[in-house]
């Protein structure tokens, strides 16, 4: 019997295993996915907003400004690529100037710090690329953007150290209240639960019906997104976003913690919750709208484009609580969650420990140090820790310059990678501009001997994606 | 760390034939970096022949042109590293490099040849909406599998692109036994050569779809088909789309050179080639730094390559062995007429001896019949040859006479152009 059953291993789940690890407790992470950031915690923004957007007053509200507050003192103990860079809500049109004073307002009242109103001057002072026609935007100075799948796997990685359980290629399917706890269904095993924590994202609404008396209806909200090469590093500083207005909503622009910029997302409702397609009317979409806020975009450095879900409830509202007895809910987590996530992780540990009366861990230790970046080091220390291991000094990835070394560190961890995108999300092998395609076979390999199995086996994102499909003439 | 008077970035064909006639011209101090855990570059992965029939005269797999010059490297006692990786090239020509014996290590030579080769355009640069599912690769990626390791991405295939490395990929996967069912291409021509067309596509019964793109990819894990559709201006024709299953899209869209180093050193680059802008002694804007091969500008037959590159290492030879770059005035060579660019972009007219030929290769940028090319040095003709048919996907050479060109000395500009025949 577990004390405590979480299910999803995106990044609230993660950052609740890792709050949780504070207390004495037996805790299990169950995850459909192969791997730990699967869902909506690995496609989205990359973004910390400092909590002026949401409604004051919300849980959303409260939950962003504490997450981003907490982030900075997080990063720093988890080792995660995270930067303040401020964010900017550009306003187009004189008209919509009274929606920009209530956005400043809203930030104000949810205790936002350092907000301010810049004119046309000083805003154009600050971002050279922003549009000659933009009139004023609202200034976030601890506006920040962080790396979701860095943030993910370190609470992963720092949960597990501290005890923490996790078990991949797990969905519930069912959830029985039995007299003091829960059975948790899943297709390869029964499991039991003092306290079960709904934290399954899109599908956050379906593991709740299992088990509340109430229903909730989750609906995937898709944003499709382009990221460009790192030759635009520096296009922007801040996150800058458009004041929704007479031209719509517009998409963001944004740097990345690695130094390409992001841009956009749509948001397209959708019924199927692992709908993440891009479609040529969402990309059109965002190409349409992101020159608005700003001029000269080049789009032609583009690398990659992709989509991702939004568990996107009715009421525009994080649901946080216990919905039945021992079943906490963690749900609806839609933007801002990544920003929230820390405070998220905070808020559900209190709940369970409440409901189960627990003890802390005296031997909890809260830092972790992420995969060493080579790139980091002094070149003598580069130089050394070649000399001590070679396999740092065998590049694999060339896009990004990564080596064996940083690979073979990513599958070793745990929870450790066991497909191409799991290297991927931790190491950026196969994340450059030439999109894996001189790395994949090698970083291949090195999952097939690591983890012991063929070629064949290995996939790109676990269950039937599997690269290889066989070997030459073996049909004729 | 030994130092060397030139360093060749790639040991690829551009790179094993530029340090082999370095070495002819006289060079001592050479030394090659490659990344890979051999000589030969992409040639390696190139099993099927045709290579070498205008450098050897006969057809040679790309392995067994390749070996050809890395004996000529051994023979010449020329060194080299492996699995060395350059991680920054300097204006001043630093080059930092790592590998797993030597550490992080820097060179101070007193010239490099640039030959990285080139890359492969991805997926996300083509922005082809749909899932992200496995069994999406590269024709180059899916030669490798196939080639080097023997493995078989996929059993039923759908290409987009013609480019060469996507034709001979549709005749490889269909030989290890594979279904592939079409080649689409966006354009109106295709990117390859006739020869790959008729040998790779034509002889196996594979269809060739011009003027058609992938609008849709389905799978959520991995591939299960994609749909086609017609594209007229640039645009998908609603109505048109056709639907393929398949388990694995191979992409033949194109090569972008690989000039990161390049860029890094702050050497000029061609927007139309993504190469280095070079000079006919294919000496780039650094004095000392010169460029050959698909890095400065993609070529079609890997014998341009090596004769390309054979230039560039004399050249370097030459530079070390005078101290410096010429110093005559460079005339740009300017194109016109349906040329898309030309190497070299300019010519150092007094510096040419009047006995040599100056090379011009350049690329058309659609389909073009019973033209004449033309080269005007000012507003004087010195070059002109019929041509039946251009393409897009043929590099056109030619030789210019140095004593042709040194008759106008006061040239503005030394245009390539096309006019009807």
């Amino acid at each position: 019997m577990f004390d405590v059953i979480i299910i999803g291993a995106g990044v609230s789940g993660c950052a609740i295993a890792r709050e949780l690890s504070r207390k004495k407790a037996g805790i299990l992470v169950l995850e459909r996915a192969e791997d730990v950031c699967c869902g909506t915690s690995k496609a989205n923004s990359a973004i910390v907003h400092a909590g002026y957007d949401a409604k004051h007053g919300t849980l959303m509200a409260k939950l962003n400004v504490q997450g981003s507050r907490m982030m900075p003192q997080l990063a720093r103990d988890l080792d995660i690529h995270y930067q303040v860079n401020g964010s900017l809500v550009v306003m187009m049109s004189p008209e919509d100037r009274p929606a920009l004073v209530a956005l400043y307002e809203n930030g104000i009242q949810n205790g936002v710090e350092g907000l301010r109103i810049l004119e046309r001057e000083e805003l154009r002072a600050m971002e050279p690329n922003i549009s000659d026609d933009a009139v004023a935007a609202l200034y976030a100075p601890t506006g920040a953007i962080i790396c979701p799948f860095g943030l993910t796997f370190a609470l992963a990685e720092n949960a597990a150290k501290n005890g923490v359980q996790f078990q991949f290629d797990r969905q519930v399917t069912g959830l029985n209240r039995l007299e003091d706890h829960w059975e948790v269904i899943t297709p390869q095993q029964t499991y039991a639960a003092k306290v079960v924590v709904n934290a399954a994202g899109v599908y956050s609404d379906e593991i709740h019906n299992m088990a509340a008396p109430d229903k909730m209806t989750i609906k995937p909200r898709r944003g499709d997104y382009f990221l460009l090469d790192k030759t635009t590093r520096g296009f922007v500083k801040n996150t800058v976003f458009q004041l929704p207005g007479k031209l719509g909503k517009g998409v963001l622009v944004a740097p990345t913690v690695h130094g390409n910029t992001i841009v956009g997302p749509t948001a397209i409702d959708l019924e199927d919750k692992d709908g993440t397609a891009t479609t040529r009317e969402g990309l059109e979409d965002v190409r349409a709208k992101c020159g608005i806020a700003v001029k000269g975009l080049p789009l032609n450095q583009t690398i990659t484009s992709f989509a991702g879900l939004r568990a996107h409830e009715a009421r525009h509202e994080f649901f946080i609580g216990e919905a039945a007895p021992g079943f906490v809910d963690c749900a609806a987590i839609e933007s801002p969650g990544l920003s929230s996530a820390p405070a998220i992780g905070v808020m559900v540990a209190d709940i369970v420990t409440n409901i189960l009366h627990l003890e802390d861990n005296p031997r909890f230790d809260g830092t972790r140090k992420g995969i060493l970046d080579p790139k980091t080091l002094s070149r003598e220390e580069y130089a050394a820790l070649i000399r001590e291991n070679p396999a740092y000094g065998k590049v694999i990835c060339r896009c990004e310059t990564i080596t064996e070394g940083e690979i073979l560190d990513a599958i070793r961890r745990v929870p450790g990678a066991r497909s191409l995108d799991g290297v991927k999300r931790r190491t950026r092998a196969g994340m450059g501009r030439c999109q894996g395609g001189f790395c994949s076979p090698r970083v291949m390999e090195i999952l097939s001997r690591e983890l012991g199995i063929p070629m064949s086996q290995v996939t790109k994102s676990g269950g039937n994606s599997r690269l290889i499909l066989g070997t030459n003439k073996d049909s004729l | 760390m030994t130092e060397y008077d030139l360093v060749i970035i790639g040991g690829g064909p551009a790179g094993l034939a530029a340090a082999v006639a370095a070495r002819k011209a006289g060079l001592e101090s050479i030394l090659i970096l490659e990344r890979d855990n051999e000589l030969g570059g992409i040639l390696n992965q190139c099993i099927h022949n045709g290579f070498g029939l205008h450098t050897f005269r006969e057809e040679l797999t790309g392995p067994e042109y390749a070996g050809r010059f890395r004996e000529q490297v051994q023979e010449l006692r020329i060194p080299y590293k492996l699995n060395t990786m350059v991680l920054d090239l300097a204006a001043d020509k630093t080059v930092t490099a790592m590998n797993g014996e030597d550490g992080l290590f820097c060179l101070h030579p007193k010239a490099v040849v640039l030959a990285m080769g080139c890359r492969e355009r991805p997926r996300g640069a083509l922005n082809i909406p749909g899932y992200r599912p496995a069994g999406i690769y590269t024709a180059g990626t899916a030669q490798r599998l196939v080639n080097m390791e023997g493995y078989l991405p996929g059993r039923n295939v759908v290409i987009l692109g013609s480019g060469d490395i996507g034709l001979i990929m549709a005749r490889r996967m269909t030989l290890e036994g594979a279904k592939v069912h079409v080649v689409a291409e966006l354009m109106p021509y295709s990117g390859g050569l006739k020869r790959n067309i008729v040998q790779c596509l034509d002889d196996y019964g594979i269809p060739l779809k011009l003027s058609h793109t992938v609008v849709d990819i389905q799978g959520k894990e991995r591939v299960e088909g994609v749909t086609l559709a017609r594209v007229e201006n640039g645009k998908p024709v609603p109505g048109t789309e056709e639907h393929y299953p398949c388990d694995t899209l191979l992409l033949s869209c194109g090569l972008i050179p690989e000039n990161e180093l390049s860029r890094g050193a702050g050497v000029e680059i061609n927007p139309v080639t993504n190469g280095p802008l070079v000079s006919d002694t294919l000496e780039t804007s650094i004095p000392g730094v010169f460029a050959a091969g698909n890095v400065l500008h993609v070529h079609d037959l890997v014998d341009y390559v090596s004769q390309e590159a054979a230039a560039a290492g004399e050249n370097a030879a030459r530079y070390i062995r005078s101290g410096g770059t010429g110093t005559g005035r460079a005339v740009p060579v300017r194109c016109d007429g349906g040329v898309r660019y030309t190497v070299p972009a300019s010519v150092r007219l007094s510096d040419l001896d009047p006995e040599q030929t100056v090379t011009v290769r350049f690329r058309v940028g659609n389909v073009y019949q019973n033209k004449r090319i033309l080269v005007y040095a000012g507003d004087a003709p010195i070059y002109r040859r019929k041509a039946r048919v251009l393409a897009p996907g043929e590099m056109e050479t030619l030789g210019l006479k140095a004593k042709d060109l040194l008759e106008h000395p006061e040239a503005e500009q030394i245009l390539v152009t096309l006019e009807d025949a």
